[in-house]
């Protein structure tokens, strides 16, 4: 046996003791690796901390806010005071965005779309959402999320990371870094993003939501580009064909080899491993988003806009095709909810783009068998408030950032379907059940759970200081949990 | 993807080193396990090694600093507070009686409900750790301060047995460790190797070969030395010293949130890059960088001055976020929160943000002094929003400093002249008012004959809409529109005008209960009208065709913002009355006036055009026309031009009026009419917006200014919104007192952060630049030097570093300078000079096992370059590289749609590379847009440039592998080093590949490599003759813009893509991404 074997194998019991003992490295992976020819990133030691109900999560982030009383909250005896000025006792001196805090009134716009109950949970949606309203038995419909911040950049960094301001890691970098992959050839945290066609400038997102802060890089979200390869850099130059590249691939291991035996590095042969990888990678991502050996049926079930890559029918069915390959953590983005004014039409086109891709999602997953052990998560980053924003009449009106209540859905792994937690008050302004109101921290704490981690626990030690997702919050929202 | 070996290993190496190696007999607590294992000479226990980050780790949260959460009145970050008598008669620490003590008994109660830590924090304490504390008590519980926060103090430099070995006092640090250890170093590097592990370090620059080759063949004792000062004169030193300063100072192109606008800030990274190459000492590099600002003036030298304000840009370049609807208070507290936070970060290597919200729960500080410090940075003339430049549109936010150069400054001298010739004819005119306004007077003398409303309604007119639309007349002689309602509309208005002069047309716009939803203005639910143009005909009787009646002026008594009335006379896209806004909907007038008075002839016929083309949907709904015979002149939209208060004056003789009746004539001649001294003013205030114009486009930078002082407060939780007490500016008690006298200003801070007292600055700051060299500081915790702190595995060591640099007293020469206090290069050639530095990086399995981290360094580190250094150094090995220092920042390639995948918010869209040397700049000037950085860059793990980073992951992931292979930089880079193998590398084909390696590598490849490559050409070469227009179509790939012919060297396609093909394995070598 030559020294470098020698050195790895002596570094491989190491770091599989070391590993056992509680702690995990480049090489014990990599070293795998190369014995079998596949390799995936561990689990921290001691992970997951309980069994869990959830092996995967596909969370449909829908960016800019959408309006809970025009989906999922009605308020039917608003009806009549269209216009009428918000109470004080309602508003209580609540602050408000400076985009209405102007305002001279606060006219009560009540939603102008006819909700129905629907399944045998009598769960009530509005006629916007047909698609959802039909999965009525499958979903735990949060009403009393609420959150602290006012606007967007901050509510949707809070809802990712835990802290208003930038720097912390996202939910699915957490995971990662707590859980490893179960795919050897894909990242474990991907994300995919649409634009809306409801309001098409907005709102933007940022490389933070699924940043890794303090946490090692390598836990960042991917983000799948919607032209070109769907991972940077992941083709061949043009004219190198898979051959060309193999043997590339092949003198590079040579050489380097060569020069671990000179210098002696074990983390030389983690470096060859990479670009074993990365070679993989280069035919799995293609295969991924082959949709074309998907049957008609399923297809045609998430809607035309399915054929288009970058919408979000065509992330839903590729959603559903990660978490069928293992991939923990499937993050879509959804843009477009941001509607100040002008809503009524700008939320048809919002569900236009949504609604029925969202329920062929999770058709799909059931009919594979995967909904049982994939948890999907619909919401945004805070709801919207019951007076308009600007000019209101009888077909149009606006409506402002409102962090006191919302809306949220879950289905799935884990998740008591047909429930309906927490209620508001007559104006959908405040929550009204103290035993059942979910803030941010409370959600987040809740999806760590059902992935079968306990979020207290789950920390990583920073300037000193250990900090976890929760912060110093968060309690896990038994009630929801099936 | 792997996880790295690293933060979870020091738990586990304790672990392990208790478990399997019983010749290593060494019980460590968690925390500090890492340092390696302790001299065997000491066989006590050292409170600050061993017991402190215990104790602070386990304890200090509930039994800490923060009095507001200590629990049982026990605190054990102190002696006094461990060993109190509690109330509940126990008593925590009873010093020398370890079964007396409380703390112990709780820690080993097997009881959950006694147990310390309580079971639900998740951090028991081991039996190992409990037997350390036992020996620790039973020792009589010494304290000792935390090690960081004590007076650095110079301590000896240790005795080693091997003479030969140190060259300098570091290295006798080192070796006595090693020695204890029974550990030796490793043979020092080759000379390659070592001339590519210093310029990288130094310069971020691989050596050119003949450098190598030059330093290789130089056989003098100062060889290396001469070769380390003309690495540190280089120009580029400065270039890579930046690089993790930007991180730390937040550095980037663009505002940060949501709409994340561009800035253009780097006049600051310019200074940043000057202040390291003119080798300004670190005492000034900060006080300049905090403080520069307050400083007084260098006498006689503007240009120093100025830049000691541009160095304050280091607190300016946090985010600033623009969000419509933000509360601006808020955010301008969590800007001057980010600056404290930053500062403390930085210079202190203190998480002092801990203290925003309660009192720090492991560090001494209070949450009253963290608004102390607070106080210090909040005096800044902002608002917390982005001022002085157009959210979306971009551009530096106040406070600015102006930085023009010197054609610039000239063409600002010239506008302010002619500003002043202005006001001077201002002036001049004031002088002469009297004479002219008695003239003026003469020529309205008729106007004081009018009625009061000179307007009267046209009632028998007829209507057309060119779109369809009907007109029903009211009762009031108003008409209102009905009917069809196309989105673009044109009223045609026909009427018998009586005969007579002809002063003016008006246009009247009413409100009605069928407009605009209820009770508007305009025929679409939004209320607002827009009018885009007015056209005036008059139509002789018989034969003769009509007449356009010239229009010289247009008065509305209302125009929104933008839409001003003379629009309709041509030249804008209308008028609008703000008519979408409830509150602004009120009827509202526009009138026209001819040049010249008309005189209208019997039975003519009046034709008015009313144009309302442009804008959707902004019809106008009812209406109501009026004419004017006065003379026009003399009338306006509201009746006659002159108002009824000048004219009651002007009834009265001149003699007799009075000085105030007077004043109002003058005042108002002067204000309204008075053309000679309005043109002159309309001169001067071209003048000024011109040179307002100017200003904004001339390059700035964002520095700190003490604008007014505003009072801060204690903020409850950490809100901007609770204030609490208000506190006065201040510095920590933990930190050197001021001087007596001394008023407590960001001045007083800097100077204290530098002053040879303060225990954490040159620590903190030695440490990192360990880091840097050595893969990990001596301190591994180089962001927290708190109680939290890892402890250090060479605590003399790093007194003595941070001692010398404060003082400068063995630090060698540089160049022949003698070295300074503070001194930066200086510093760097200590260390680099040093046999540690020197050794070579080779692994040895015994070493490896003893000491897998290489925390006691019996071998040099391998340590991955940064992102930015990997880049560099493929452009500068393709002989890409565009050397130039400093400007703007650049664009090189990027990805498509790189800024445009995830937001159509703010100016920084669409990016375009650029297509000159901006594509082959260092990867510092690359334009970092902060929510969407630079992508090649955040796969090597540099941080997205949000928030402060002292220290980035060094990962290895297959996306770095696929950018390394695919991304069209490093193409270009390949196909670059290819043409210079061929060009430089000579006919034989190992030249060529040993040409490739130095460029690279900076060393000559061995046999085995040649023969590896040479079999690649063959092969490759087979490959792409059977199919050569694939190797066209690699080659054209990355030409780079170059003609195919010259980007190959003058090659068939297929052989260079071959050669193509061998650089790309060249540069993606995993030496190639490490230095070694």
């Amino acid at each position: 046996m030559n020294r470098p074997q020698q050195l790895l194998q002596l570094q491989d019991r190491l770091n599989r003791r070391v590993f056992l003992g509680g702690a995990t490295g480049t090489l014990a992976a990599a070293v795998a690796g190369l014995g079998t020819g596949a390799s995936a990133a561990h689990a921290l030691p001691g992970l997951p901390h309980h069994p869990p109900k959830a092996k995967r999560i596909i969370y449909l982030f829908q960016s800019g806010a959408p309006s809970q009383m025009d989906l999922f909250d009605p308020k039917p005896a608003l009806a009549t005071r269209r216009g009428e000025e918000l109470p004080e006792s309602i508003r209580q001196g609540q602050r408000l965005t400076t985009m209405t805090s102007g305002q001279s009134s606060f006219p009560v716009a009540p939603s102008i779309f006819p909700f129905a109950q629907h399944g045998r949970s009598g769960m009530w949606f509005s006629d916007l959402v047909p698609g959802i309203a039909s999965k009525a038995d499958q979903w735990c419909m949060i009403r009393s999320m609420h959150t602290e911040a006012i606007n967007h950049d901050p509510a949707i960094t809070f809802f990712q990371t835990g802290s208003q301001l930038a720097g912390r890691p996202s939910i699915g970098a957490w995971a990662s870094y707590g859980l490893g992959s179960e795919n050897a050839d894909l990242p474990a945290y991907l994300v995919l993003t649409s634009f809306g066609s409801g309001r098409p400038d907005d709102q933007p997102l940022y490389d933070r939501l699924w940043g890794t802060g303090f946490l090692p890089t390598e836990h960042q979200g991917v983000r799948f580009r919607n032209s070109g390869a769907p991972v940077l850099y992941l083709s061949d130059p043009p004219g190198i064909d898979r051959q060309t590249r193999r043997a590339t691939l092949d003198r590079i291991a040579a050489i380097n080899g060569r020069r671990a035996e000179i210098v002696g590095d074990p983390d030389i042969a983690a470096r060859t491993s990479q670009y074993e990888m990365a070679f993989r990678m280069q035919t799995s991502v293609p295969d991924l988003v082959r949709i074309s050996d998907e049957p008609k049926h399923v297809l045609e079930a998430y809607g035309p806009d399915v054929e288009r890559p970058g919408s979000y029918a065509y992330n839903c069915l590729l959603a559903r095709r990660l978490s069928e390959r293992g991939v923990r953590f499937v993050q879509l983005f959804h843009m477009g909810w941001d509607h100040h004014g002008g809503l009524p039409d700008a939320i048809r086109g919002q569900c236009r783009d949504t609604d029925r891709a969202t329920a062929a999602l999770l058709d799909d997953l059931s009919a594979r068998g995967l909904l049982d052990e994939t948890l999907v998560v619909w919401g945004g980053e805070f709801g919207r408030t019951i007076y308009s924003q600007g000019g209101i009449s009888d077909s149009s009106y606006g409506r402002d950032h409102h962090p006191r209540c919302f809306t949220t859905l879950l289905a799935g792994a884990g998740i008591k379907g047909g429930l309906t937690w927490g209620a508001t008050d007559d104006y959908c302004y405040n929550v009204t059940t103290p035993d059942e109101h979910v803030h941010v921290h409370d959600l987040n704490a809740t999806i760590l759970h059902l992935m079968g981690i306990d979020h207290l626990r789950l920390t990583y030690p920073y300037q000193g200081r250990d900090f976890r997702l929760t912060d110093i919050h968060g309690e896990v929202v038994k009630g929801i949990l099936a | 993807m792997t996880r790295r070996k690293g933060d979870r290993w020091a738990r586990v190496h304790a672990a392990w080193a208790f478990c399997t190696l019983a010749s290593i007999v060494w019980l460590a607590p968690t925390g500090a396990a890492e340092t390696g294992p302790p001299p065997a000479a000491v066989a006590g226990i050292d409170f600050n090694r061993d017991i402190r980050p215990l104790l602070s780790d386990r304890c200090f949260s509930c039994h800490g600093p923060d009095a507001a959460k200590r629990q049982a009145g026990l605190r054990l970050d102190e002696p006094t507070g461990a060993s109190v008598v509690l109330g509940s008669g126990s008593q925590g620490v009873v010093p020398g009686d370890a079964g007396a003590s409380g703390v112990l008994s709780r820690i080993e109660s097997t009881d959950s409900d006694l147990v310390m830590p309580p079971p639900h924090v998740g951090k028991p304490v081991t039996a190992a750790e409990a037997e350390l504390l036992r020996r620790w008590i039973a020792a009589g519980a010494p304290y000792r301060g935390h090690w960081a926060f004590e007076r650095v103090e110079r301590p000896e430099v240790p005795q080693t047995r091997d003479l030969q070995w140190p060259r300098t006092p570091v290295d006798r640090f080192i070796l006595a460790r090693l020695e204890a250890e029974g550990m030796s170093p490793n043979a020092e590097a080759s000379r390659e190797v070592l001339a590519r592990r210093v310029s990288l370090d130094l310069t971020g620059l691989p050596p050119t070969p003949e450098e190598v080759e030059a330093f290789v063949a130089d056989r003098s004792p100062e060889a290396y030395e001469r070769y380390v000062d003309q690495k540190l004169a280089s120009p580029h030193y400065g270039e890579r010293m930046a690089i993790e300063w930007l991180d730390a100072a937040r550095y980037a192109d663009s505002h940060g949130y949501q709409t994340d606008s561009s800035r253009s800030n780097w006049p600051w990274r310019d200074w940043v890059i000057a202040a390291y190459n003119r080798n300004l000492p670190f005492d000034q590099f900060t006080i300049q960088q905090i403080a520069g600002d307050m400083l007084p003036a260098v006498p006689g030298d503007e240009v120093a001055t100025r830049d000691r304000v541009v160095a304050t840009g280091f607190n300016r370049n946090h985010r600033i976020n623009g969000e419509g609807g933000i509360i601006a208070e808020e955010w301008r507290v969590e800007t001057v929160i980010d600056r404290v936070e930053t500062t403390g970060q930085t210079w202190l290597g203190l998480s002092v943000g801990c203290a925003r919200c309660h009192d720090h729960k492991y560090d001494p500080l209070t949450q009253r002094e963290f608004y102390a410090l607070f106080s210090l940075f909040c005096n800044v003339p902002e608002t917390g929003t982005i001022m002085g430049s157009e959210t979306r549109s971009g551009g530096n936010s106040d406070p600015l400093l102006p930085l023009p150069s010197a054609e610039q400054s000239a063409e600002i001298a010239r506008l302010e002249k002619v500003i002043a010739d202005a006001d001077e004819a201002v002036r001049a005119g004031e002088k002469d008012l009297e004479p002219i306004v008695a003239e003026w007077e003469r020529t309205i003398r008729p106007a004081l004959d009018l009625p009061d409303d000179v307007w009267q309604t046209l009632d028998t007119i007829e209507l057309k809409s060119l779109g369809g639309a009907t007109f029903r007349r009211l009762d009031d002689g108003s008409w209102l529109v009905e009917g069809p309602k196309p989105a673009l509309d044109t009223y045609q208005i026909e009427a018998i005008l009586p005969p007579g002069p002809l002063g003016g047309i008006r246009l009247e716009l009413l409100a009605d209960p069928s407009l605009s939803g209820g009770g508007g203005f305009g025929r679409n639910h939004n209320g607002n009208v827009v009018v885009n143009r007015v056209e005036v005909e008059i139509d002789p009787p018989g034969d003769a065709p009509a007449v356009a009646v010239v229009l010289g002026r247009a008065e509305a008594d209302y125009e929104q913002a933008g839409w001003p009335a003379t629009s309709v006379l041509g030249g804008g896209q209308g008028w609008a009355i703000d008519g979408h806004l409830p509150d602004k909907r009120q009827p509202r007038r526009l009138a026209v006036f001819p040049t010249a008075a008309v005189d209208v002839p019997e039975n003519a016929r009046l034709l008015i055009r009313v144009r309302q083309e442009v804008i959707e949907g902004h019809a106008f709904g009812r209406f109501r026309v009026a004419r004017s015979a006065a003379p026009t002149e003399l009338i306006g939209v509201s009746g006659v031009a002159v108002p009824a208060a000048v004219r009651d004056v002007l009834r009265i003789e001149s003699g007799a009026r009075t000085p105030q009746q007077q004043q109002l004539v003058t005042a108002y001649y002067r204000d309204k009419v008075g053309t000679p001294t309005k043109q002159a003013e309309a001169a001067r205030d071209a003048a000024r917006k011109a040179l307002d114009a100017f200003r904004d486009t001339l390059p700035s930078a964002m520095v700190m200014r003490e604008g007014p002082p505003r009072d801060a407060f204690v903020l409850t939780r950490g809100e901007y919104d609770k204030p609490g007490e208000k506190v006065e500016p201040g510095l920590p008690a933990f930190l050197p007192p001021l001087p007596p006298g001394r008023k407590a200003d960001r001045l007083a801070l800097a100077e204290g952060i530098v002053s040879r007292d303060h225990p954490l600055t040159a620590r903190v700051w030695v440490n990192r630049q360990w880091e840097r060299l050595f893969g990990t500081g001596l301190v591994k915790t180089s962001e927290n030097l708190g109680s939290q702190a890892e402890y250090p595995s060479h605590p003399e060591l790093l007194d003595w570093l941070a001692a010398d640099f404060m003082e400068g007293t063995q630090l060698p020469q540089v160049s022949g300078l003698p070295a300074r206090p503070w001194d930066m290069k200086a510093f760097f050639k200590l260390l680099l000079t040093s046999s540690v530095y020197r050794q070579s990086s080779r692994v040895e399995a015994g070493t490896l096992a003893r000491d897998p981290a290489n925390r006691l360094l019996a071998r040099g580190p391998r340590v991955r370059l940064p992102g930015e250094v990997v880049r560099d150094q493929a452009l500068a090995a393709a002989g890409l590289l565009v050397p130039a220092i400093g400007g703007p920042s650049v664009r090189p390639w990027m990805p498509e749609g790189v800024w445009d995948e995830t937001s159509k918010y703010g100016n920084l869209r669409g990016y375009v590379a650029d297509t000159g040397p901006g594509r082959f700049r260092r990867s510092m000037y690359t334009i970092w847009k902060r929510t969407a950085g630079p992508p090649t860059m955040l796969l090597f793990d540099a941080p997205n440039r949000e928030t402060c980073t002292v220290k980035r992951s060094r990962t290895n992931t297959p996306l770095q592998a696929l950018s390394l292979l695919n991304e069209t930089t490093f193409l270009e880079a390949a196909q670059g080093l290819a043409r210079r193998m061929v060009a430089e590398g000579g006919a034989d084909p190992a030249g060529r590949i040993g040409r490739g390696f130095r460029l690279a590598l900076g060393r000559g490849p061995d046999a085995a490599e040649v023969e590896t490559l040479l079999a690649g050409i063959q092969a490759d070469r087979s490959v792409f003759s059977a199919d050569p227009k694939s190797a066209e179509t690699f080659v054209a790939a990355g030409a780079a813009g170059k003609p195919v012919a010259e980007a190959t060297a003058g090659l068939p396609a297929e052989e260079f893509a071959a050669w193509c093909l061998v650089a790309n394995v060249i540069l993606n070598l995993d030496e190639f991404v490490m230095r070694e």
